[in-house]
């Protein structure tokens, strides 16, 4: 089973993004901001890692940074799902490392479109 | 609750102008579709459109209410393992077998928004100059002109470029329009658009080396099917080749096609030079 880590400040979207990881079979593990993600990732490295932009403490920039110097934290495919849905923070997040993006609002559909094409799934 | 002589009549109507086939438990959504149309031409129900169609048919309002029943749905790379074989064996096979003329020809037949032939496009424009002096047509066609028109307008939702297209192609070929994305000129002009009936003849539209028709058939019954099949095959050089929907089958419905193997949804030519691919697991028995 591959596991996705799931960064987001609201627990709504955590909540969503959850129940439609898990019905494509991942195993979720949660974190509440880009701080909190880096202690999960230093425990266990994710296969995969959804991640907001805007979040307290640390954002999913400076947590995408952070995670690509961690030993490993080359192999975790990072899909930034967020609702700056314009063409520069794209381009800022992949020139980042970001493997896929995904603009706010999604659903089931937009994460296993998404999830596959980065060959998650 | 509709007629079942008004769902008859309707039924008919689609049936004869589009193939597609309404069984009685899709009266609810023959019923949900063209209420619209109703509403557009003034009528307050079913019923009233139905009286209309029985009394002054128009050529219009049929053409509409064969529209609103047509089904759209589309994304782009759908099923993605087509264009990556599109990209990897079909276009190097081509570029050798079409040497002399270096023209290639692709239809897409029932494109509804434009997904599919754009992604065609896009696959081709990501070839770089490999295609340098080659001709390449992108010709595709549906029924719907609602369908026709949103695809040359080249115009998507937040919702449609976020199914099936990865983020490098969405930052390479599309830009902002307001709430929407559109899509790069350069690609939009690589494939031209035509109002065509699959169930007319398509020789107009010329000889296609290759030939989607995924996830159009489904709707229709399997004499249909067999004849809309047998056009298409008439419009193909022997080594052409055809894609079809993951859940599609030509079985009882052709023999002048055959699946290949390891390639789901592709489909060669049956006939005496067939076997330029691999042979798939469905095929018939009888074939050497």
């Amino acid at each position: 089973m591959k596991s996705c880590l799931v960064v987001d400040d609201s627990r709504v979207i955590r909540m969503v993004a959850r129940k439609i990881l898990e019905e494509l079979e991942f195993e979720v593990i949660e974190a509440e901001d880009g701080q909190v993600a880096i202690d999960r990732c230093n425990q266990t490295m994710p296969d995969a890692v959804l991640l907001d932009w805007h979040m307290p403490v640390m954002d999913g920039i400076e947590f995408l940074n952070a995670l690509r110097q961690l030993p490993g934290g080359d192999k975790p495919q990072v899909v930034f799902c967020t609702t700056k849905n314009d063409l520069s923070h794209i381009q800022e997040a992949i020139s980042a490392g970001a493997n896929e993006y995904i603009m706010k609002p999604f659903d089931s559909e937009i994460i296993q479109s998404k999830f596959s094409q980065v060959g998650l799934i | 609750m509709i007629h079942p002589e008004d769902f008859e009549l309707l039924r008919r109507i689609v049936k004869s102008r589009s193939g597609l086939t309404l069984s009685p438990d899709k009266a609810y959504l023959l019923e949900n579709r063209l209420m619209a149309v109703a509403r557009k031409w003034g009528m307050n129900d079913i019923e009233g459109l139905a009286a209309t169609v029985r009394g002054t048919p128009n050529e219009e309002l049929l053409r509409e209410i064969t529209e609103a029943m047509t089904t759209n749905e589309t994304l782009f790379f759908r099923d993605q393992s087509p264009f990556e074989q599109l990209e990897k064996v079909v276009l190097p096979r081509l570029l050798e077998s079409r040497q002399g003329t270096r023209h290639i020809r692709i239809w897409s037949a029932g494109c509804s928004s434009g997904q599919e032939p754009y992604s065609v496009a896009m696959v081709l424009k990501q070839l770089g100059s490999v295609m340098d002096n080659w001709r390449v047509d992108i010709v595709a066609t549906d029924i719907s002109r609602t369908m026709l028109d949103k695809a040359r307008a080249g115009l998507y939702t937040q919702f449609e470029v976020q199914r099936g297209l990865p983020i490098a192609m969405l930052m390479k070929y599309f830009s902002q329009a307001g709430d929407k994305w559109e899509l790069d000129p350069g690609i939009r002009a690589m494939v031209h658009f035509d109002e065509f009936n699959l169930l007319n003849d398509p020789a107009p539209l010329g000889r296609f080396d290759v030939v989607f028709c995924r996830n159009v058939l489904i709707y229709l019954d399997q004499p249909t099917k067999g004849r809309v099949l047998e056009n298409i095959r008439s419009l193909m050089p022997d080594d052409g080749v055809l894609y079809m929907g993951g859940a599609e089958t030509v079985m009882g419905v052709t023999e002048k096609f055959q699946p290949v193997s390891e390639h789901r949804g592709m489909y060669e030519i049956v006939s005496a030079t067939a076997g330029n691919y691999p042979r798939g697991t469905e095929n018939y028995a009888s074939n050497p």
